[in-house]
């Protein structure tokens, strides 16, 4: 018999998941209802805020779903193919990755496939439909050249934060009980992602904005489609720098991830 | 022939003294027990930080344009919703809002046949060391936050010297209601296989109509009524943060922690009721 190629064998790993989590039904259905649940609770927050005030640091309800959308998008992509890399701690403590580690495929691939996380697509269709709504709502008058940004934005708004739970996730490997460390980072900059940049001040918008790269996941971008100068004076082409953010982030990613491997050691249990 | 039953003689309890020592040693576990989770515990606190910071700036906006219309968002001005959000984020380690699945996977793994065979209540043998987590909570997860949001921000110091005592009896309750919450959604695994549905119901209402993403009352009047009278959610976090900046005159403040007692007592009974229930129908597998 030959060799199934690289690329069946993670299919047929990917099939057993889905098989395995589908066989029970009324969790598998609870737990896409409850992905739904989360980004409703998100939206939410958002539609009692202005509830409150007709303007949030100069921007319409209309325009901040428009960021929203694109933010949250982005994130339940990147949570749909990679999310459940905030088990490494448990991969680490159980000694799992021990395990990963000596068979001959991709260690951070492996790991990827050991929990594919379907319950996520419930969030993704839901974040399909804000932003859609969004859109709409926001008058976005969809030339070409709008929608490739609509299509592209969310694409590198899932590798960016794709590479951010891949390098946060990296520290369990000097630090095994990290704990919720990564959330920081990850549900943080989703949080962080779903206002206009306006509304931070200081330092704390440099730092997450320019320094992190968070600024280009939704804001830069919705600033083009809504067709509004920056008010905080950055040059408009910014909104189309986002893959290119993402590909440095997801390299810088990788960097972090081969020198955590190399460093592991196991914790012997 | 006699009777088996499924749990141990309870202890009688005699006196005080039998009592404050069952208290002190079961509520000292739980303390040294999470005083040694050392990592853990800075992890969440710079994420607790992190989620502060990114809150702060949105209800200072909000603030910022209600000023700019002439009023106050829903009662609370720009300090008070400072000391709201850094508060908010100290506290959610202190009442665990999330998170504590060892009852459910003790259900799970027939581990819970122990707890019944101890001479204490299930729900006091796991109230006791919640307490003395809390405690260790209110030591490190709550100061941090609170400097760290004093340092960088304009706070609200609470303004009468009566809101300090009733600030920390409302965490004590708050810590009560949030842990029979738990107790009852982990107890759902007594007669469900898989609790993670019920447990992600708990987090998502904890963290909604607690008061966590927004303070309940930026709700319309009659939403928030309905939350906060009809549901246990506000006791957790939403009532110590209203009681603590001062957004209630005193009488109002006494209102809100009736309530929250009312919710403890109504709760922690369930709690014993649903305990109860769950060993006459326990059946753990051998092996």
């Amino acid at each position: 018999m030959a060799e199934p190629s690289t690329a069946a064998i993670y299919r047929r790993l990917i099939a057993a998941q889905v098989r395995s989590q589908a066989s029970y039904r009324a969790s598998f259905v609870l737990d896409l209802l409850s992905n739904v649940v989360f980004l409703g609770a998100d939206l939410l927050t958002v539609l009692v805020v202005f509830h409150r005030v007709p303007v949030l640091a100069g921007f319409s309800l209309t325009d901040t779903l428009l960021v929203f959308g694109l933010s949250s998008l982005g994130f339940s992509l990147a949570d749909l193919a990679v999310g459940n890399i905030d088990r490494m701690q448990r991969h680490v403590r159980t000694g799992l990755l021990d395990a990963v580690l000596i068979r001959p495929l991709g260690v951070l691939w492996q790991l990827l496939v050991l929990d594919v996380g379907v319950r996520r697509l419930g969030r993704v269709c839901s974040g399909v439909v804000v932003l859609v709504v969004a859109v709409h709502l926001a008058g976005v008058p969809l030339t070409p050249a709008d929608v490739l940004l609509l299509v592209i934005t969310p694409l590198a708004g899932a590798v960016f934060f794709s590479a951010v739970f891949v390098a946060t996730a990296t520290v369990a490997f000097w630090w095994v009980d990290s704990g919720e460390l990564s959330a920081a980072l990850t549900y943080g900059g989703r949080d962080f992602t779903s206002y206009p940049m306006t509304v931070y001040g200081g330092w704390f918008r440099h730092v997450l904005a320019f320094g992190l790269g968070f600024g280009f996941v939704a804001y830069y971008p919705a600033l083009i489609l809504l067709d509004r100068p920056d008010p905080l004076g950055a040059p408009s082409w910014l909104g189309w720098c986002s893959p290119v953010l993402a590909a440095i982030a997801a390299v810088l990613a990788g960097l972090v991830w081969r020198t955590g491997v190399r460093h592991y050691r196991s914790t012997g249990s | 022939m006699g009777f088996v039953t499924a749990t141990a003689d309870r202890l009688t309890i005699r006196n005080f003294t039998e009592t404050a020592g069952l208290f002190r040693t079961l509520g000292a576990s739980g303390f040294r027990r999470f005083s040694t989770y050392r990592q853990a515990t800075v992890a969440a606190t710079i994420t607790n930080t992190m989620f502060g910071f990114v809150r702060t700036y949105v209800m200072l906006a909000v603030a910022g344009s209600a000023v700019a219309v002439g009023g106050q968002a829903a009662g609370y001005d720009a300090p008070q919703l400072v000391t709201y959000v850094w508060a908010g984020q100290g506290l959610i380690g202190v009442v665990a809002l999330w998170g504590w699945t060892e009852l459910a996977d003790r259900i799970r793994s027939g581990d819970v046949v122990t707890d019944l065979l101890r001479p204490v209540h299930p729900v006091l043998g796991y109230l006791l060391p919640d307490l003395g987590r809390a405690a260790y909570a209110l030591l490190t997860r709550f100061v941090v936050p609170i400097v760290v949001g004093a340092l960088a921000f304009d706070m609200y110091l609470p303004q009468r010297a009566a809101t300090y005592p009733m600030f920390a009896v409302s965490v004590l309750l708050a810590v009560l209601v949030c842990f029979a919450g738990r107790f009852l959604v982990n107890a759902a695994g007594y007669w469900l296989l898989d609790t993670r549905g019920v447990l992600m119901g708990w987090a998502v209402c904890a963290g909604v109509l607690g008061g966590l993403y927004f303070p309940i009352r930026f709700l319309p009047e009659w939403a928030a009524a309905a939350v906060y009278l009809g549901t246990p959610f506000p006791s957790v976090l939403q009532i110590p943060l209203d009681v603590l900046v001062e957004r209630d005159p005193p009488a109002g403040q006494l209102g809100l922690l009736g309530l929250q007692a009312l919710w403890a007592v109504l709760l922690l009974a369930a709690c014993v009721l649903v305990q109860r229930r769950a060993e006459r129908r326990l059946v753990v597998q051998g092996g």
